[in-house]
C-alpha cells in the first residue's frame, strides 16, 4: 500500500517541460444541431481574462499560448455559460459546438463529448439523454440493448441483466454516478438497481480497460452518469408521463434543476411507474406486474478549480414473477415445459403476488474536488449503500406472507484519485480505494440462508497512463491491484459437510455444530492483478484504429463460494465452493472505427480467455420428498469468448438515415471442450430513421431486429421418471428457441408551447407485428411466450 | 500538496479505521426449516382387524444430497378394505411439527393424488372433504383386490385447480411425491 501513496506522490511531483508559448489555439463554435457556425460567441480564458471572439466565419483565435491546460469559458448570448479544459499542444485546434434548446442547456458539448473519455485505447459506446429519455419506461437493460455486442438475460419484463460480449453479473461493473454499484447481482434473476431515468448518459466499455473503475470487469463496465450541471442561473426541469399498453400500465417521470452562476446547484429526480399483468400475443402473462418508485437529488458548487458534488438516490421497485415459471421438481418441470401456454392464466391483475421480488436500494455519495493548477487535478469521494432485497415465494401456513429470502447488504467506500496535466504529452492518473462491505441474511425467513453472512474489505491502487507519441499516435498503460479479505459464518448442513469430505480437509473453520447443521468461519483472501495495454492510430482524416490488451481479475461472489441447496427460482439445486480462486481474463480487442459523414463504421473483434472461469453447469439429479431436482454445481475451468460487433450508419439523405448493427459471440468451455450456456445468438439490428428539424423536430423511425437460433449449447437434458404415467420423460432444459424477428416503430415531434417550454409527443410500438417469440436468454422461454406488442405514448414538458 | 498529504494520510487512515473496527465475534443464529416436509407416514388399517400397513419415506436432511429412505412394513392382503390416513412430519424441528395440520387448515389449497401403478389390482378413494365438499387426500380407503404386485404414488400437490377430473387436469405445484412397490398376496 504504502508503495502507491508514494507512487502518487512521485507523479504529482515530476518537474514541468521547458516552455514554449507561442502556439495558437484556432476553432470553430457550431451549433449542434444544424452544424451552423456561432458568430459573437465569447472566449475566455481563466486567470489570464485573455478574451476573444468568433468573427463573421465563426472563427476564434488565441495566440500566445503555452504547452499547457486552459480553461476556458464560452458564452453566447442566446446559449449557456460554460467552462472547458482544453489541452494546447503546438498549434491546436478544437472546434466547439453549443446548443439552444432550453433543456439541452446542460449539454453544451466540446466536440460532441460533454462526458470525458474512460479509455483513451478503446472504444466506447454511449447513450446520450435524448436516446435514453425513449427507454424512460423501460429498465437499465433495456437501453443498454440497443448498443451492438449488448444482449440481456431476463426473468420477464422486469429484470433485465446486461449481458456485454457474452458475460453478465459479477462479470460486469456498474458505476452509477461514480459509485460502484454493489447490489447483490450475482443471480440470473437480479437486475441492476438504477433508475434509467436519473440518468443523463451512459457509456458501456466492453472489457477492464478502465482500470481507474475496477480491476474485475472481466465483461465489461457500465458507466451511469447523472445530467452535467450549468454554471448559469437558471432553473428548468420536465416532465414526462406514458401509457404503456401492454401491462395497463403508465409512468411519470419529472426532473428539475436549479443552478446559479455562482457554482451552485440542485437537481431533484423522481419517478414512478406500475403497470399490472403483461401479455404474450395469445395469452395473459399473470403475475407480471410491476411497482417502482425512485428519487434522486443532486446538490453542490462547480467552479473552475474546485467543487463539492452531493449525490443521494433511492430505488424501489417490487416485481411480479410469471406465476407460471413458479414449479418444483422435475416432474413439475415436465409439465411445464411440455405446455404450449402456461399452466396458470388468471384474469388481467395488477396485483403482483408471490413469487415475486421486493428491492429497495439507497446511494449516496459525496465527492470533492481541486484543481492544483499545473499539477493535476485531485478529487476524494465517500459513498455509501444499502441494499435490502426481499424475494418471495408460494408458501404454506404461517409464512405464506413471510418473505423467503431476505438481505440487507451494506457498503462504505472511500477514495481518492488523482489527475495529472503537468505534462502536455503524458496524462496520468492514479488512485487509491478502501471498501467496507457487510451483508446480513435475516434468519428469520425460516429457509436457510442463501448468501451467508459476512464482512469483506477492499484495498485497492491504480495508476494509468497515457501519451500522445505523435499527433496520430496515442499509447496507453495502467495497472492495478486489489486486495479483498472476507471473514465469512456459514451454516452447512452436516449431510453436505461430509460428502464434499470437508470435515477432513477444512475443519479447523468449523466453530460449532448445532443440530443437523455445522457453523463455520472461513476467512478468505484474494489479491488482484489487472493490466491493460493499448494504442489508438487515427489515419486517413476519419480512419482510427484501436488495439488494446487488457488484463481482468475476478474473486469469486458469495453465490459461487457459499451456494448449498435449493434455489427455488431456478428449480435446482446450487453447489458453490469455498476453495474457489480468482478468475482471470485476458482481453484483446482491436477496433477500426470510420467516422464519416457519409458513411461511417465501427468492426469490433475480440478475444477473451478466462483462466479459472466459474461457471456452474448440472453433475447430477438429486431425489428428494419433493421430487427430483437437477443438481449444479460450480466449478472452474478455461473458457473463451470470440466474437466481434459490427455498426454502421448511412445518411441517404439530410432527413433519411440507415443504422446497422450486427453482433456475434462464441464461447466456448475449453477444458471439455463444449459451448458455454447462454451464450447470446447472432443478431442483426437495421434501422431507418427520418428526421425533420425544419418541422418540429419530428423523428420517424422503423427498426427491425432479426435474432439467429443459437446453434451452440450444452446439453444439460435429463430423464425422469414419472410415476403417475410409469414413462420416461426429459426434461428440457437446453433447447434454444427458433429464430425470431421483430419489428419496432418509434415517432416523436416537439411543439413549442410558449417561450420557455417544449411538448414533446412519442409514440412507440413494440412488437408491431404482435410475433409469438422465446428469447434464448429469458429464463422464463421455457414457461411461456415473450411479450406481444406494445403500444407506448408519451407526453413530454420541457421547460 | 499540503492537500495531497492530507488527503493521502485521511484515505489511509479511514481505511484503517475500517479494518479495525466492526469486527465483532457474535456469530448468526441457525435457521431451522419450519416448511420442509421431512416425513410421511401412511398408516393402511385392514376393516378386518389385522395389523396395520405402513408405508413411509423420510427425508431428514431436505434439500441435502441424502436421498430419502422408504420403508414398507408389509405386504396387502386381498380382497381387504383399508382405511388409509396419511401424516407428514417436519422432523428438522425438535420436536417434529406436524405439517398434517396446516394441510388441513389450507385444504382447500391441497389435495392428494393416489396413482396405482400397472399389474397392481387396487383402487384407492378419497374419504374426506375440504368446505367446498372436494376431496383432500388425508383419509382414503384402499381396496387391495387379487393377489398381485406393483406401484402406488402418493402426490400432494399445492394450489391445485379444484375440482379437477384427476392428477392430469389438477396442476399445481408437487410438494410431496412419493412411490411405493407393494405386493398384495
Amino acid at each position: 500500500m504504502r508503495h502507491y501513496a508514494l507512487l502518487v506522490l512521485l507523479f504529482s511531483s515530476i518537474t514541468t517541460l521547458s516552455q514554449n508559448c507561442d502556439n495558437t489555439l484556432t476553432g470553430k463554435v457550431t451549433d449542434i444541431h444544424d452544424g451552423q457556425l456561432l458568430i459573437g460567441v465569447t472566449l475566455t480564458i481563466a486567470n489570464t481574462e485573455q478574451s476573444v471572439q468568433t468573427g463573421l466565419d465563426g472563427i476564434f483565435t488565441f495566440s500566445n499560448l503555452c504547452n499547457d491546460t486552459y480553461y476556458i469559458q464560452v458564452s453566447h448570448p442566446y446559449c449557456l455559460t460554460k467552462g472547458f479544459k482544453v489541452r494546447v499542444y503546438k498549434n491546436t485546434n478544437k472546434s466547439f459546438k453549443l446548443e439552444h434548446h432550453i433543456e439541452e442547456l446542460n449539454q453544451i458539448t466540446i466536440e460532441g463529448k460533454a462526458y470525458s473519455n474512460k479509455s483513451k485505447t478503446v472504444l466506447e459506446s454511449s447513450i446520450n439523454k435524448e436516446e435514453l429519455e425513449r427507454f424512460s419506461t423501460g429498465t437499465l437493460g433495456n437501453a443498454l440493448n440497443s448498443l451492438s455486442g449488448v444482449s440481456s438475460l431476463n426473468t420477464g419484463n422486469g429484470v433485465v441483466k446486461p449481458i456485454i460480449n457474452g458475460l453478465h453479473s459479477s462479470r460486469i461493473v456498474i458505476i452509477n454516478n461514480g459509485v460502484r454499484m454493489e447490489d447483490q447481482r450475482w443471480g440470473v434473476e437480479h437486475a441492476p438497481n438504477i433508475d434509467i431515468n436519473s440518468a443523463g448518459n451512459l457509456t458501456l466499455i466492453k472489457g477492464a480497460a478502465a482500470l481507474q473503475y475496477s480491476g474485475d470487469a472481466t465483461g465489461g463496465i457500465i458507466i451511469v452518469e447523472a445530467p452535467k450541471m450549468a454554471v448559469k442561473d437558471t432553473v428548468f426541469g420536465k416532465t414526462s408521463i406514458s401509457g404503456i399498453s401492454n401491462g395497463r400500465g403508465i409512468s411519470i417521470n419529472s426532473r428539475i434543476t436549479k443552478s446559479n452562476l455562482n457554482g451552485w446547484y440542485t437537481s431533484i429526480q423522481g419517478s414512478l411507474k406500475r403497470t399490472g399483468d403483461t401479455e404474450a400475443p395469445n395469452y395473459l402473462l399473470s403475475n407480471t406486474g410491476v411497482f417502482e418508485q425512485n428519487a434522486s437529488i443532486k446538490f453542490g458548487f462547480n467552479r473552475f478549480d474546485y467543487g463539492i458534488e452531493t449525490y443521494y438516490s433511492v430505488f424501489k421497485n417490487q416485481l411480479g414473477i410469471l406465476r407460471a415459471s413458479h414449479l418444483n421438481g422435475a416432474q413439475d418441470q415436465v409439465r411445464g415445459i411440455s405446455s404450449p401456454i402456461p399452466l396458470i392464466i388468471n384474469d388481467f391483475s395488477y396485483n403482483i403476488d408471490a413469487p415475486r421480488q421486493g428491492v429497495t436500494h439507497h446511494l449516496g455519495r459525496v465527492l470533492g474536488y481541486k484543481e492544483l493548477g499545473r499539477r493535476g487535478k485531485l478529487s476524494f469521494q465517500y459513498d455509501y449503500q444499502k441494499n435490502n432485497r426481499l424475494e418471495y415465494d408460494i408458501r404454506r401456513g404461517d409464512d405464506r406472507n413471510k418473505a423467503s429470502t431476505d438481505l440487507e447488504l451494506i457498503t462504505h467506500t472511500v477514495q481518492s484519485n488523482f489527475e495529472s496535466n503537468r505534462s502536455n504529452t503524458l496524462q496520468i492518473k492514479t488512485g487509491i480505494i478502501g471498501r467496507y462491505q457487510k451483508n446480513y441474511p435475516n434468519p428469520g425467513t425460516g429457509i436457510r440462508r442463501i448468501i451467508p453472512d459476512y464482512t469483506k474489505y477492499d484495498l485497492g491502487a491504480y495508476a494509468m497512463f497515457d501519451t500522445n507519441i505523435n499527433e496520430s499516435l496515442i499509447m496507453e498503460i495502467g495497472g492495478r491491484f486489489d486486495y479483498t479479505h472476507m471473514n465469512v459464518y456459514k451454516f452447512y448442513r452436516k449431510s453436505f459437510w461430509e460428502s464434499r469430505n470437508y470435515d477432513t480437509l477444512l475443519p479447523e473453520i468449523v466453530v460449532e455444530e448445532v443440530g443437523t447443521q455445522i457453523l463455520t468461519q472461513p476467512k478468505l483472501n484474494f489479491y488482484n492483478s489487472s493490466a491493460t495495454l493499448g494504442a489508438t492510430y487515427s489515419f486517413k482524416d476519419n480512419y482510427k484504429l484501436f488495439f488494446n490488451y487488457s488484463l481482468a481479475s475476478r474473486a469469486p461472489n458469495p453465490s459461487e463460494l457459499f451456494s448449498e441447496g435449493l434455489h427455488h427460482s431456478s428449480a435446482r439445486v446450487e453447489l458453490g465452493d469455498l476453495r474457489f480462486n480468482s478468475e482471470v481474463g485476458h482481453k484483446f480487442a482491436i477496433t477500426l472505427q470510420n467516422n464519416n459523414e457519409n458513411f461511417s463504421f465501427s468492426i469490433q473483434p475480440y478475444i477473451n480467455t478466462i483462466n479459472d472461469f466459474i461457471v456452474i453447469e448440472p453433475v447430477d439429479v438429486q431425489e428428494t420428498i419433493r421430487g427430483n431436482f437437477q443438481v449444479w454445481e460450480y466449478r472452474q475451468t478455461n473458457a473463451q469468448l470470440i466474437g466481434v460487433d459490427v455498426d454502421a450508419s448511412y445518411p441517404i439523405n439530410e432527413k433519411l438515415k440507415l443504422n446497422h448493427q450486427f453482433s456475434l459471440v462464441k464461447g466456448y468451455d475449453r477444458s471439455r471442450d463444449e459451448p458455454l450456456i447462454n451464450m447470446p445468438p447472432a443478431n442483426f439490428k437495421n434501422e431507418i430513421v427520418y428526421k425533420n428539424s425544419e418541422y418540429n423536430n419530428l423523428r420517424i423511425s422503423l427498426q427491425s431486429a432479426y435474432v439467429f437460433r443459437q446453434n451452440e449449447f450444452p446439453n444439460n437434458n435429463f430423464e425422469v421418471y414419472i410415476p403417475q404415467t410409469e414413462t420416461n420423460e426429459i426434461v428440457d432444459f437446453s433447447t434454444p428457441p427458433n429464430a425470431y424477428h421483430l419489428l419496432n416503430f418509434n415517432s416523436s415531434i416537439d411543439f413549442k408551447t410558449s417561450n420557455k417550454t417544449a411538448l414533446t409527443v412519442g409514440l412507440e410500438i413494440s412488437n408491431l407485428l404482435n410475433t409469438s417469440y422465446r428469447n434464448y436468454l429469458s429464463r422464463l422461454r421455457l414457461y411461456a411466450d415473450d411479450l406481444g406488442r406494445n403500444f407506448l405514448l408519451t407526453f413530454k414538458l420541457n421547460y | 500538496m499540503k492537500t495531497m498529504k492530507f488527503l493521502s494520510t485521511a484515505i489511509f487512515a479511514s481505511a484503517l479505521i475500517f479494518s479495525c473496527s466492526s469486527d465483532d465475534d457474535s456469530t448468526p443464529e441457525p435457521v431451522l426449516e419450519e416448511e420442509v416436509i421431512t416425513t410421511m407416514t401412511i398408516t393402511l388399517q385392514p376393516s378386518d382387524g389385522g395389523a396395520d400397513v405402513v408405508l413411509q419415506t423420510q427425508d431428514l436432511d431436505g434439500d441435502g444430497p441424502l436421498e430419502p429412505v422408504v420403508t414398507i412394513s408389509g405386504d396387502l392382503s386381498e380382497n381387504t378394505m383399508y382405511s388409509g390416513s396419511i401424516v407428514l412430519l417436519n422432523e428438522t424441528e425438535d420436536p417434529a411439527e406436524n405439517i398434517t395440520e396446516e394441510i388441513e387448515e389450507e385444504a382447500l389449497e391441497h389435495q392428494f393424488f393416489y396413482t396405482i401403478g400397472n399389474g397392481l389390482d387396487a383402487e384407492a378413494d378419497y374419504n374426506d372433504a375440504d368446505s367446498d365438499g372436494n376431496p383432500i387426500g388425508l383419509d382414503f380407503v384402499l381396496s387391495a383386490n387379487s393377489v398381485s404386485s406393483g406401484s402406488i404414488t402418493f402426490t400432494l400437490r399445492h394450489e391445485p385447480t379444484k375440482p379437477n377430473m384427476g392428477i392430469e387436469d389438477a396442476g399445481g405445484e408437487t410438494d410431496i411425491e412419493a412411490t411405493f412397490d407393494i405386493a398384495i398376496q
